[in-house]
C-alpha cells in the first residue's frame, strides 16, 4: 500500500502552492493526497443562547459551504492530476487536527503552505507553521 | 408672529425645564406604585409563611427537593465532581463532533444566565438582612441545589427536540409533556403550560426587572442620582437591538467580556481576603455563628437560614428549570453527562461567587455591631445597619472600594455587563417558553420581544423592593411547577446514572485523550 501525504488547503495562495508541490512529489514518490481542510474551533470559546440553539444547523451549513467553495474546486482542478486524492474536513485547532489527521491516514508526510504572518502575528497567535513543525510526528514540509 | 412664538416657545422651555426633575421623579413613583399594587397577593401568596411560623414554604420546598435528589442521587454533587470537570475540559468528547456545542459552551453560557446580579446584590440583601450567618445557609443551599441542577439538566437534554433543520429546543416544557407520556402519567401538558407562564413572568421580573433595577442603581452610585426611565430606556434600546435587531455583535462582546469581568470580580475579592488576612478567622467565625444564633438579626436563626436559602435559589437557579433551557443544546450521546456538567453551576455560583461577595461584606466591616452586646445593629425595617446606610449592590461596592476606591468603576461596568448577559439568557428563556404556549412565528415572537423591552424600563424606574419580590415571586412559581415534574420523572434520571457509571467504571466509555 502506498503510503500518504497529508497537504493542509485553506483555499489560499499559499495553500494551492503547496498542493501543488505535493502533488508533484507524490506523482515522483507514487503516493496518494489526503488533502485537509480544517476549520478553525475552539471548544472553549464562548456563545450565545442563540448560537447555542443553531450551533448544530450552522456547523452543517458551514461544512457545506467547505465543501462547495473549497474543496469541490480544488478537486476538480486535480481530476486529471494522475494522482489519488481523497480529502479531510475537520473542525478543530488547525495544527492539533493537521497532526490528528497525518496519525489516523497513517501518512507519511505533512506539506503546508507558509501563512505569511508578521513576527508580532506569530507571536500573539501562534504559526500553524510553528506549531505543526513542534507536534508533528512525521516530517513537514513548508512551501513558501 | 415669529416673535411670539419664539418668546412663547422659549417660555414653554423655560417652565419645562424647571418642571422635568420633579415630573421625571413623579413618573418614577407612579410606575413604583402601580406595580406594587399590582404585584403584591402574587408576591404574598409565593412567600406566605407556614402558618404560626415566619418560614415561606416556598423556601422549604427547594431545600426539600434539593436534599431528596441529593440523597436519592447518593450525593452525585460530590461522587461525580470529578468526572464533570473531565467533561468539561473534553476528555470525553468525540474529535469527530468538534465544531458541535460543547460540554463548556453549554456550561459558560448557562453560567453567563447566573452570574449576575444575584452575585453581587442578592447576596448583599441577603447578607443585609440575614447577617453573616446566612452566608452558612447559602453554601449549604448551594451544595444541595448542585444535585436539583443535575436532575433537571440532564431531563433537559433527553426529552429536548430536535428539528430537522438542525436546531433544537429542550427545557422544563419539553420534559414535563414527553416525560410524563412516556411513564404513562397524565398532566404532563397541563405543567408545561403553567411552567411557561411562570417563565415568562421570571423572565420579565428576575431576569429583566431585577437587572434592570440594579444596574440603574450602580450607575447613579458612580456618576450621582437621576431618573430611572433614563437608564430603562437606554437599556431597553439596547437590548431591543440584539434580540430584535438581530445584532449578535453586541450579545457575542458582551458574551465574551462577561466571563473576565467574573474572574476579575473572584480574584479582586480574594486580594481583599488576603489583605485582611487577619481578619478571615473572624469572618468564619461570624459566619458559623451568625447561622446558628443569628447575632441579633431579624428572626434570628431563622431569619438568617431563610435570607441564605432565598438568595441562594434566586442566584444559582437550581430546580427553577431555566438552566434546563440554557444546557439543553449540547451535543453528546449521554444526556446525562450534561447533567453532570451542570452540577458545576450552583457551585461555582454560588458556593465560589456567593461566598466571595459574603466574605468581603463581612470581613471590611460593613455591618455595623454594638460594641457592647457583638450583635448586630438592626433598623426598624429589619435592616442591619450598615457604615454608609447602604444596601443591595451599594453594599458591594462600598465594601470593594474599602480596600481599591477604583473598584467600584470595575463593579458598575461588571454589574451593567453581567445585568445585560442575564437580561439576554432570560430573554430567550422567556421566549422559549412563550413560543411553546403560542407558537414559533416572528410576529408572535415579535411581541414577546417587546413586551420584554418595556419591562427594561419600568424595572429601572421601580424602586428596589417591589421589584426584588416580584422577581423572586415569579421565579419561585417556576420551581413550585418545576420540582413537582422532576419527583415524578427522577427515577428516569436514575436509570441513566446507574447505567452510565456501570459502563463509565467498566471502561466501556473511554476518553478521547
Amino acid at each position: 500500500m502506498a503510503s500518504k501525504i497529508v497537504v493542509g488547503y485553506d483555499g489560499s495562495g499559499s495553500a494551492k502552492r503547496a498542493v501543488d508541490f505535493a502533488v508533484g512529489t507524490a506523482k515522483a514518490q507514487g503516493k496518494t493526497l489526503v488533502i485537509a481542510h480544517v476549520l478553525e474551533w475552539s471548544p472553549y470559546s464562548f456563545l450565545t443562547p442563540m448560537e447555542l440553539e443553531e450551533r448544530h444547523k450552522r456547523r452543517n451549513e458551514e461544512l457545506q459551504r467547505a465543501e462547495t467553495a473549497v474543496l469541490n474546486p480544488l478537486m476538480q482542478d486535480l481530476a486529471d492530476s494522475g494522482v489519488e486524492i481523497t480529502t479531510a474536513l475537520k473542525y478543530g485547532h488547525i495544527a492539533e487536527t493537521l497532526v490528528r489527521i497525518a496519525r489516523d491516514e497513517e501518512a507519511s508526510q505533512v506539506v503546508i503552505g507558509r501563512t505569511g504572518y508578521s513576527a508580532l502575528e506569530a507571536r500573539l497567535f501562534g504559526s500553524v507553521a510553528g506549531s505543526l513543525a513542534q507536534a508533528s510526528p512525521v516530517p513537514v514540509t513548508i512551501v513558501p | 408672529m415669529t416673535s411670539i412664538a419664539k418668546t412663547a416657545g422659549l417660555a414653554v422651555t423655560a417652565s419645562l425645564c424647571s418642571a422635568a426633575p420633579a415630573l421625571a421623579q413623579s413618573i418614577d413613583e407612579r410606575v413604583n406604585q402601580i406595580f406594587a399594587s399590582s404585584t403584591g397577593w402574587f408576591v404574598n401568596f409565593i412567600f406566605s409563611p407556614f402558618p404560626g411560623t415566619s418560614f415561606p414554604w416556598i423556601v422549604m420546598w427547594l431545600v426539600v427537593a434539593a436534599t431528596v435528589f441529593s440523597i436519592y442521587f447518593g450525593f452525585v454533587q460530590f461522587r461525580t465532581f470529578g468526572h464533570a470537570l473531565r467533561l468539561v475540559r473534553g476528555d470525553y468528547s468525540d474529535p469527530d463532533d468538534a465544531g458541535e456545542v460543547s460540554h463548556f459552551q453549554a456550561l459558560a453560557t448557562a453560567l453567563s444566565g447566573t452570574v449576575g446580579l444575584g452575585n453581587i446584590a442578592g447576596v448583599a440583601v441577603a447578607v443585609g438582612i440575614g447577617g453573616p450567618g446566612a452566608t452558612f445557609w447559602m453554601i449549604l443551599a448551594g451544595l444541595l441545589g448542585m444535585a436539583s441542577k443535575f436532575t433537571e439538566c440532564t431531563l433537559g437534554v433527553k426529552y429536548r427536540n430536535e428539528y430537522a433543520d438542525g436546531h433544537v429546543s429542550g427545557g422544563p416544557m419539553y420534559y414535563m409533556t414527553k416525560g410524563f407520556a412516556e411513564r404513562g402519567l397524565p398532566g404532563g401538558k397541563i405543567l408545561a403550560v403553567m411552567f411557561s407562564i411562570f417563565c415568562i413572568l421570571g423572565s420579565l421580573g428576575g431576569g429583566n426587572m431585577f437587572q434592570a433595577n440594579q444596574a440603574h442603581a450602580q450607575i447613579t452610585n458612580v456618576v450621582g442620582d437621576y431618573p430611572g426611565w433614563i437608564t430603562g430606556l437606554v437599556f431597553a434600546g439596547i437590548v431591543f437591538a440584539v434580540i430584535v435587531g438581530g445584532l449578535q455583535s453586541i450579545a457575542k462582546v458582551t458574551e465574551k467580556i462577561v466571563p473576565f469581568m467574573g474572574v476579575l470580580y473572584v480574584v479582586t475579592a480574594v486580594v481583599i481576603l488576603l489583605l485582611n488576612y487577619d481578619r478571615i478567622g473572624w469572618a468564619f467565625g461570624q459566619i458559623f455563628e451568625g447561622a446558628f444564633t443569628g447575632l441579633g438579626v431579624a428572626g434570628g436563626m431563622v431569619g438568617a437560614l431563610i435570607q441564605g436559602f432565598k438568595r441562594a435559589a434566586f442566584s444559582n437557579e437550581a430546580g427553577v428549570g431555566s438552566a434546563a433551557i440554557a444546557h439543553s443544546a449540547v451535543r453528546t450521546k449521554e444526556p446525562i453527562t450534561e447533567g453532570f456538567v451542570s452540577l458545576l453551576e450552583p457551585f461555582i455560583d454560588t458556593v465560589v461567587i456567593c461566598t466571595m461577595t459574603a466574605l468581603v461584606i463581612v470581613i471590611t466591616g460593613q455591618l455595623m455591631t454594638d460594641p457592647e452586646t457583638g450583635l448586630y445593629m438592626v433598623t426598624e425595617g429589619g435592616m442591619i445597619q450598615t457604615v454608609d446606610g447602604n444596601s443591595g449592590v451599594a453594599l458591594t461596592s462600598a465594601a470593594f472600594s474599602a480596600s481599591f476606591g477604583w473598584f467600584r468603576y470595575i463593579l458598575a461596568l461588571a454589574v451593567i455587563l453581567f445585568a445585560f448577559s442575564t437580561m439576554i439568557s432570560w430573554s430567550y428563556y422567556g421566549l422559549k417558553a412563550w413560543t411553546y404556549l403560542f407558537g414559533e412565528g416572528e410576529t408572535k415572537e415579535l411581541v414577546f420581544k417587546v413586551i420584554f423591552c418595556i419591562f427594561v424600563v419600568i424595572g429601572a424606574a421601580a424602586s428596589l423592593g417591589p421589584v426584588i419580590d416580584f422577581s423572586d415571586a415569579a421565579i419561585f412559581a417556576m420551581a413550585v411547577v418545576n420540582i413537582f415534574a422532576l419527583y415524578f420523572l427522577m427515577p428516569i434520571v436514575k436509570g441513566e446514572l446507574t447505567s452510565y457509571l456501570e459502563r463509565l467504571h467498566s471502561g466501556k466509555i473511554k476518553k478521547y485523550t
